[in-house]
């Protein structure tokens, strides 16, 4: 996994509310049994017409925010299905960091896991940075992570709140599995255990 | 010793470590698996040259993508890369030993109603599946939620998952249900009340007297769709029903250690001072039977309702609904029972077990769908489609001219051919009335089994109780 430490980039405004992962990428998408190539069907139905034309209208389609690495988007962000090809086709694309009130639960947390940085801010902070981002491709949003901040074109700073070992982990891009095997021990002494207490398990 | 509630007892008896900031490594004592979510965590594994660390707590099966049709053994007929991700699982499910019920066992079926069918789901336990819906399981009183894919693989390689503890909500359901009100319509009119994200960050324990008195496949139905309300997952404590429900499944425990689990299996409810983060009590006679008019799960209303005006909604909803009444060709002031359909699924791990299929044929006995409309049944899982058949109720259905297929996700997302065609309307059982969800411009209306069927037979959406 990529490290992130900060990150300056293009904000693309989404401003819907409960953007689901079938939006984010469709199930016809979901057929592949790899992680990369996702990016080309990012919000495919919303991206481009039933013969694959781009449908000019929609944000990413923009000139402005073709290379955006930031989605500025409504309430409860990620809801719907666990499939973490939400979170690969949004790297895929480019995108590093999803600005929104809130965060459906699974679709964080695989965020995490993929580099990507979820920010849940106040509705009135998210609706500043939604006018930032409508100015298009010269209002860069910074982000700094280990700061805990973002800040906007206009130099406005917020600061966000973030769960401790999250952070780290993606601040040094830790794989999870190599961390928790470290304990296989204390994993270990619960089997044991359980196999006392809960044998039918 | 401090009370506690039961998600308090089941997290407690699975903490296998506790770091010093509260994160923790959560036991896992059953792993369910797919082929859609799987085959990049096996990947993993194998690149990394690490094994699956419990296989015999591993269970697979291949549900979302298979056809629902005769011939469906052949892999001649599905498409390539349904193939292929099927293909993987088999060959992931046998280079790591895990449990395995191919598409040819006539226990396949959709992972949900395999687990419990099996036995695998029990009370108390932890379950996960890279599914969203796994939070189906926690009708057993098991504590059970969706993974994405990194996490599949964490589990497979370490049987534990990285969590912090969610809060306490209760919901409680008092008294009785009215007639034609089902388990469906209690877990509609539940997110109704609290939004797609009422339930983000908690563990909703569904109580009170109304849940009591539903069956296991009905809490099964109320369970699954926590994930609808954003909710980690959704649990009952078990009863008598629950151990009823699982004694004799193949892999229950027998004899003493039956005894003993049920033993621990009783203590397993949340004591009466435990404290709530959220309480939420709804009346059951105030629940009608619901259908969707949106694209939210949480866009429920009663069927003798009407079609809402955007303008009635606060914040970002009014958009929301405008471009989703715009989406579902829906007109504010249209009485719900007006919208027609020409597409009726039944099935799905919300509503596929063999109490919808009798809910539903009940419904049907004697009768004919409308004409030119589309009606298909596909059953959780072979052995409900071979129950369906024993007590008659395939005929029922066929004879009503319902298409009667085999077990599988189906068209509740349509990653098999199993779809919507643009501006077509589905009255559905499913859990999911997202954009796109049932096929690209398809219109999809969440309802009940018996709803479902009802609205087959007059070809637009129908509150049952006029045909009960
Ligand atoms: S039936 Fe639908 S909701 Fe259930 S597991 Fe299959 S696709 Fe998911």
């Amino acid at each position: 996994m990529d490290k992130f430490t900060t990150l300056s980039g293009i904000a693309a405004p989404l401003p819907l509310i409960n953007i689901d992962t079938d939006m984010i990428i469709p199930k016809q998408f979901l057929k592949t049994i790899k992680r990369s190539g996702l990016g080309a069907n990012l919000f495919d139905e919303m991206r481009f017409t039933q013969d694959g034309a781009e449908i000019p209208d929609f944000v990413l389609n923009k000139p402005a925010y073709r290379e955006a690495q930031i989605l500025v988007a409504g309430d409860n962000f990620g809801c719907g299905s666990s499939r973490e090809h939400a979170p690969w086709a949004l790297l895929d694309f480019g995108i590093r960091c999803v600005i929104a009130p809130s965060f459906a639960d699974i679709f964080y947390n695989n965020c995490f896991k993929n580099g990507i940085l979820p920010i849940a801010l106040p509705q009135e902070t998210v609706d500043i940075l939604m006018k930032d981002a409508e100015k298009g491709a010269n209002a860069r949003v910074e982000i700094d992570l280990d700061a805990q901040t973002v800040t906007s074109s206009d130099g406005e700073v917020f600061s966000f709140e973030l769960d401790a070992f999250k952070k780290h982990c993606l601040l040094n891009g830790l794989d999870d599995i190599g961390q928790s095997l470290q304990k296989v021990s204390s994993i270990d002494a619960f089997e044991a255990t359980m196999a006392q207490s809960r044998p039918w398990v | 010793m401090s009370p506690k509630t039961l998600y308090d007892k089941i997290w407690d008896a699975h903490l296998a470590h506790e770091a010093e900031d509260g994160t923790c490594l959560l036991y896992i004592d059953r792993h369910l698996v797919h082929e859609v979510t799987s085959p990049q965590a096996f990947e993993g594994l194998r690149m990394a040259g690490r094994p699956v660390r419990a296989p015999d707590k591993t269970i697979a099966v291949p549900d979302h993508n298979v056809p629902t049709t005769a011939g469906r053994n052949d892999p001649a007929n599905m498409t390539e890369d349904s193939r292929i991700q099927v293909a993987a699982l088999d060959q992931n499910a046998k280079d790591f030993g895990i449990h395995y019920y191919p598409v040819s066992d006539v226990r396949q079926g959709i992972v949900h109603i395999v687990g419990p069918e099996q036995g695998w789901t029990l009370p108390g336990m932890t379950v996960v599946c890279g599914d969203s819906h796994t939070a189906t399981h926690g009708a057993f009183g098991a504590l059970a939620h969706g993974i994405g894919t990194s996490e599949v693989e964490h589990v497979l390689a370490t049987q534990t998952l990285i969590q912090k503890k969610s809060k306490n909500m209760k919901v409680e359901i008092t008294g009785k249900l009215a007639p034609g009100v089902t388990a469906k319509d209690i877990t509609l009119y539940v997110i109704g009340q609290t939004g797609t994200a009422g339930g983000t960050g908690y563990v909703i324990e569904y109580c009170g007297e109304a849940i009591r008195d539903l069956s296991m496949e009905g809490r099964m139905t109320v369970c699954n769709m926590a994930i609808e309300g954003g909710a980690r997952a959704g649990i009952i404590a078990p009863d008598e029903k629950t151990f009823e429900y699982c004694q004799g499944r193949p892999h229950a425990p027998k004899g003493a250690a039956w005894e003993a689990a049920v033993a621990w299996w009783k203590t397993l409810y949340s004591d009466d001072d435990a404290a709530w983060d959220l309480v939420l009590t709804i009346k059951a006679e105030d629940i009608a039977p619901v259908v969707t008019w949106g694209t939210s799960p949480e866009d429920v209303l009663a069927i003798t309702d009407v079609v809402p005006d955007p303008a009635s909604f606060e914040g970002g909803k009014v958009d929301a609904v405008r471009r989703s009444l715009d989406y579902m060709g829906l007109t504010p002031g249209q009485k719900l029972s007006d919208v027609e359909v020409d597409t009726v699924f039944i099935g799905s791990c919300t509503n596929g077990r063999i109490e919808d299929l009798r809910a539903a044929a009940e419904i049907l006995k004697g009768k004919k769908v409308k004409d030119g409309l589309r009606a298909m049944i596909v059953p959780g899982s072979g052995l409900v489609r071979a129950q369906a058949e024993e007590e008659g109720l395939a005929d029922i259905f066929k004879d009503a001219g319902f298409e009667w297929r085999l077990a599988g996700c189906s068209m509740c997302l349509a990653m098999n051919p199993d779809q919507l065609k643009p501006g077509e309307r589905c009255a559905a059982t499913s859990n999911r009335n997202f954009e796109g969800r049932q096929g690209r411009g398809g219109r999809t209306h969440l309802l009940s089994p018996a709803m479902a069927a009802a609205a087959a037979l007059t070809g637009r959406l129908t509150d049952v109780r006029e045909i009960m």
